[in-house]
């Protein structure tokens, strides 16, 4: 109904115009677009005041273009005050460290068309030196959109063009590369790259946002500006994911890739190390970095070794009580090379998937046991069940996060051809991503008292 | 000539052409709040400690434009520091998780309020943000949506206000104090709901403006469900007059103060003119300030100074810098509102835009320890003629200072070409100060974590039944149902604490009159109030306790006006506190018969020999001991009682 009405009168969105209800009220503004369809019949406009309202329509509805978007735009332009800078200092000139930012999807910076209520992406270098005229102080700042995608739509085929993008790069000569990812998935995507740089020069920072760029209180500014005193200036060559480390716009934190996990939905400080301390802290105000861990790579200490390709047959599932050994019998007939178990406690799944676990390991796949407890190690010595698993061929993960031993084995089947160096390989530390040593304080604890 | 002191009684806002526009907000007394399932209470003290501080970064539109305000807040590196109580506040007032849908009672209320004002309710109500820079919001935006447009309210002189139109949005955090670069909110009365009522600029005179916020109110407080006290209710207003401007007037919270400041603003609009027709009078243009007006370094000239602003500011390796203003003698010491000069307005820009603390000018030199001397060799170096140009000097760090000076030149080229666009704060004067200037259009873009909500036929019916009913159906129910005199009803129907009323009259009818509880109201408060008795201070909770402790007999009537006057007094203190403080606590009935029996043994020949005619006598005896802790009605009967029963024995 209302498509056809907007149709008939040749009214896109943006247009200003005029609705006269059978009832004989007239609403005037601008036709927004409806984010739920056309299910309704309801014309959503904007009024002068700046408000939206939804208008019912029906049959009788006649409706009218006053203005296009296009005259409304020019008009609105032609009486726009000047472009105020954020900041009035120009960054001071001579040599800065070079940063790259590779976009993959969400928006660090957008902007706001308040005529229409559109949120546009920003991303090129001058746009993102606008929204966020700090990184400008601290490096060279050149920028590239490799995609825009939801980060629920990554995709390992997508992880393997963000690692030649950002190898690219960094053959180029530059001193760091920020990587901005929608938050979601974007551990895997930090784990992923870990594992195929197995030699880095460098550090490369994937960051993101918690709460859109478009609002005031955004954190995509805050975390961009520590994403990039990260890349220009850290003393360590890692991948790392840098975001709010607590509510406040304070600091940021430096996770490393294999060890990080999105543990809340909606709060900035959303991204926790697992089993380990983040690696660093940033303060991007105070243009300071505090490092809390032992580097594993200290930055030009390494020359760039590139290994890319991730393995698509691989499962990460999930251990539930009752799963039907089915679930296993249908990836090993399906071709699939590796599953990653999220097992209970200490590394265990019913018994009754045994046998199906067992006839899946002779076939040459490759299984790994993780925990659903996310913190600690698995071991499957102490309980009958973890040694018979043991006995079925099934490889303990160590203390691995199962995002990153899904993505590491993803990564160990196609590097290497031999099963029995993968399955070595998942057991051994690569880049940080198993310890032999956890101590007291890597835990965190409620605040009950 | 303008006139430097100001005579209010000159000026007449209908003959000015004034023009006002209400936007009036009230709080709903809703359960939670409109995006969370917080309540919407407020706590007495904030937590020890601020929960989390942040920064608000100005947002730039398409055409790059970015607020003013806050931009220069932003890059003073302001810091927001939010106090957040567990019980009212959670990740939702954090900024940490996305609101949740629109809370449907507030809706229903609201929309209830729009249909009293003939309103016309919106087909689909969609959220909008609001970009709101000052930390008051933690999102940087208030919540905001039009439920109903249109309507009207009708004056008792039969003329019609228009509304324009009614929406729902969340209340701001409360501001705590501000130290530094940092300014700290209390976030348990951010989410509260809003009804706001934007009327149309019909209200002529300042007492049309009291008339239609009072009407709005009322018929507010008719639904029972709104919350009422302090702060529960605010009042921003756009004021202009014939060749003036559209002033916005922020904060308006006390009623009986709307059309103080309604006057002051239109006379504010008034003296701007008179001060412009001077200046073209005087032949000044624009571009002679524009040519004229340079900002000099003047430090030189108070080396040893005697002004200890300048002394101070120069301690910390601050300069002195002068600016002349072409033409303007005299001017810049002309009121424009009752103890507010053209030279406050000017300071005001100074402070807005430099950040200093504020400015000296020569309609008030020689002073503030500036010398003759001093001031003569300013003038010199800025080449100003005496008795014809004005100088205005600033002293701070050399950036601020300069700021501060080309805001004020600005200032003054604005005096020659009219009245500039100003969101204003009203003061508890009446008068105004420059706040901020006015943003350009709303910047408004949708909420998109919020969906939007059809008004369906069941939403409108439940609206219906919540629509305040008419003042006069309302007073026939006040003396029909607590059985109150015509005078009586009506003043109660026009006091703002008539639903109040209703509680009490609801809850202690039985016990305490409803005639009485209204009485309260409508004499005793006010007698006390003529008689220079602080009852602002009188809270709810104060007066429901003296109605309490009546029903409970711990008072009597008699006391009442005493025990409410030591409340207002001591705010602080409670009934059970001021009836030890009066020394009127009640007392038990067996203590009251012990009393009279003592006292009719001491008279007992007296009774003896007059009988019931000796009651006076007895009465005189006790009173005096019991006045206040009992009614003398009862006294009285127990008196009777006890006199009979002697009577009865020696017969
Ligand atoms: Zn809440």
């Amino acid at each position: 109904m209302a498509r056809k009405l907007l149709e008939k009168a040749g009214a896109k969105i943006g247009d200003l115009v005029r609705i006269v209800k059978s009832d004989g009220s007239v609403y005037e503004g601008i036709l927004m677009p409806r984010y739920m369809a056309f299910s309704k019949p309801i014309i959503v406009i904007k009024l002068s005041n700046g408000y939206n309202i939804g208008v019912r329509v029906d049959d009788k509805t006649v409706v009218e273009v006053l203005k296009t978007r296009e005259q409304i735009l020019r008009e609105a332009a032609a009486g726009a005050p000047a472009v105020i800078p954020l900041i009035e200092e120009k960054p001071p000139s001579g040599p800065k460290p070079r940063v790259v930012i590779v976009g993959t999807g969400g928006t660090i910076a957008s902007r706001i068309e308040y005529e229409t209520g559109a949120v546009k992406p920003a991303f090129s270098a001058k746009e993102l030196l606008e929204a966020v005229p700090e990184i400008g102080f601290i490096a060279e700042i050149e920028s590239e959109v490799l995609f825009n995608i939801l980060s629920e739509n990554m995709r390992p085929e997508m992880w393997e063009k963000i690692v030649d993008s950002v190898a690219k790069y960094i053959q180029e000569g530059f001193d760091g590369v920020v990587v901005a990812h929608g938050t979601d998935t974007m551990a895997y995507t930090a784990a992923a790259l870990a594992f195929a740089f197995q030699g880095l020069p460098v550090p490369i920072v994937l960051v993101g946002a918690q709460r859109s760029s478009d609002r005031p209180s955004s954190d995509a500014a805050f975390n961009l500006h520590a994403a990039v005193l990260t890349a220009a200036k850290a003393p360590f060559a890692e991948v790392v994911v840098v975001m709010h480390g607590e509510p406040s716009d304070s600091y940021a934190l430096a996770h490393r890739g294999v060890r990080v996990r999105k543990m809340h939905t909606s709060r900035r400080d959303a991204f926790q190390s697992i089993n380990s301390l983040p690696l660093a802290k940033i303060w991007p105000a105070q243009n300071r970095i505090e490092v809390l861990l032992k580097p594993l790579r200290k930055r030009r200490e390494q020359e760039l070794v590139v290994k890319n390709g991730f393995e698509r047959k691989v499962a990460l599932v999930k251990y539930y009580p009752g799963m039907d050994s089915e679930i296993i019998d249908f990836l090993v007939d399906r071709g699939y090379r590796g599953i990653v178990l999220e097992g209970t406690g200490l590394g265990h799944v019913g018994e009754w998937l045994i046998p199906s676990i067992r006839r899946a390991v002779e076939e040459g796949v490759v299984v790994v046991m993780t925990s659903q407890c996310l913190f600690g190690r698995v071991n499957m010595n102490v309980y009958t069940t973890g040694r018979k698993l043991l006995a079925a061929g099934v490889v303990p993960g160590e203390d691995m996060l199962p995002e990153t031993a899904f993505v590491k084995l993803a990564w160990a089947l196609k590097q290497f051809d031999d099963i029995n160096e993968v399955k070595k390989i998942m057991r051994t530390n690569l880049v940080g991503e198993i310890a032999a040593r956890h101590t007291l304080d890597v835990y965190p604890r409620w605040n009950h008292g | 000539m303008v006139e430097a002191k100001l005579d209010v009684t000159k000026y007449d806002p209908r003959k000015l052409g004034l023009r006002v526009g209400l936007e009036i907000h009230q709080q709903l007394d809703t359960k939670h709040k409109l995006f969370c399932s917080c309540p919407t209470k407020l706590v007495e003290q904030p937590p020890e400690k601020p929960a989390f501080a942040r920064r608000l970064r100005p947002t730039r539109s398409e055409l790059g434009e970015v607020d003013i305000a806050a931009l220069f807040e932003w890059r003073k590196g302001r810091v927001y520091e939010y106090y957040a109580p567990d019980e009212c506040s959670c990740l939702v007032e954090a900024d940490e998780e996305p609101p949740h849908s629109l809370n449907r009672d507030a809706l229903v209320i609201g929309l209830s309020i729009a249909l009293a004002l003939n309103a016309k309710p919106v087909d689909e109500v969609h959220v909008m943000r609001k970009i709101v820079i000052d930390g008051s919001n933690t999102t940087g935006f208030q919540r905001t949506a039009i439920i109903a447009l249109g309507g009207y309210i009708e004056l008792p002189s039969g003329k019609k206000v228009r509304i324009q139109t009614i929406a729902i949005e969340e209340d701001a955090a409360r501001k705590v104090d501000e130290r530094g670069n940092s300014v700290r909110f209390l976030l348990d009365r951010m989410g509260v709901p809003l009804i706001e009522i934007s009327t149309a600029p019909d209200i002529e005179t300042p007492e049309e403006a009291y008339e239609t916020a009072f009407i709005i109110g009322q018929l507010m407080r008719l639904t029972g469900k709104v919350k009422r006290g302090i702060g529960t209710i605010r009042q921003d207003l756009n004021v202009s007059i014939k060749g003036g401007v559209k002033t916005e007037i922020k904060g308006v919270q006390r009623l009986d103060l709307l059309p103080k400041v309604v006057l002051y603003e239109a006379i504010r609009q008034a003296r701007l003119l008179e001060i412009r027709e001077e200046l073209r009078k005087r032949g000044i243009s624009p571009q002679d300030v524009e040519r004229e007006s340079k900002i000099v370094d003047v430090t030189e000239i108070f080396k040893n100074t005697k002004c200890r602003i300048i002394k101070r500011a120069l301690s910390r390796g601050g300069r002195v810098y002068a600016v002349k203003l072409p033409g303007f003698h005299g001017l810049l010491g002309v009121e424009v509102q009752p103890g507010r000069r053209f030279g406050t307005e000017l300071a005001d820009y100074a402070r807005f835009w430099g950040g200093v603390g504020g400015i000296f000018h020569s309609d008030e030199l020689p002073g503030y320890g500036i010398s003759e001397e001093e001031l003569s060799k300013v003038f010199e170096v800025v080449g100003a003629r005496k008795g014809v140009d004005a100088v205005v000097i600033v002293a701070d760090e050399p950036k601020a200072a300069r700021k501060a000076l080309e805001a004020v030149i600005e200032r003054a080229k604005m005096a020659i070409i009219g009245i500039p666009k100003e969101t204003r704060a009203a003061l508890p004067d009446g008068t105004t100060k420059f706040m901020r200037p006015q943003p350009g259009a709303a910047r408004m873009y949708p909420e998109t974590d919020i969906p939007p909500v059809e008004i369906t036929d069941d939403i409108l019916a439940e609206a219906n039944k919540l629509k305040p009913v008419h003042p006069l159906v309302k007073l026939k129910e006040l003396k029909t149902k607590y059985g109150l005199s015509e005078q009586l009803a009506q003043q109660l129907l026009r006091h703002v604490h008539l639903d109040f009323y209703e509680y009490l009259a609801e809850k202690y009818g039985d016990k305490v009159a409803p005639t009485y509880i209204a009485s309260i109201f409508i004499n005793i408060l006010r007698n006390l109030e003529r008689e220079g008795v602080p009852v602002e201070n009188l809270s709810e909770n104060h007066i429901e306790d003296v109605v309490r402790a009546l029903a409970q007999r711990k008072i009597t009537k008699d006391v009442v006006p005493q025990v409410l006057e030591f409340l207002a007094k001591n705010p602080t203190k409670n009934v059970e506190e001021a009836i030890k403080a009066l020394g009127i606590g009640a007392i038990s009935l067996e203590e009251v018969e012990k009393l009279v029996e003592e006292a009719v043994e001491a008279l007992k020949e007296e009774i003896m020999s007059r009988g019931m005619a000796a009651l006076s006598k007895v009465m005189g005896r006790v009173m005096p001991v019991l006045r206040g802790k009992i009614e003398g009605r009862v006294v009285a009967e127990i008196v009777k009682k006890k006199i009979s029963e002697l009577l009865e024995k020696h017969r």
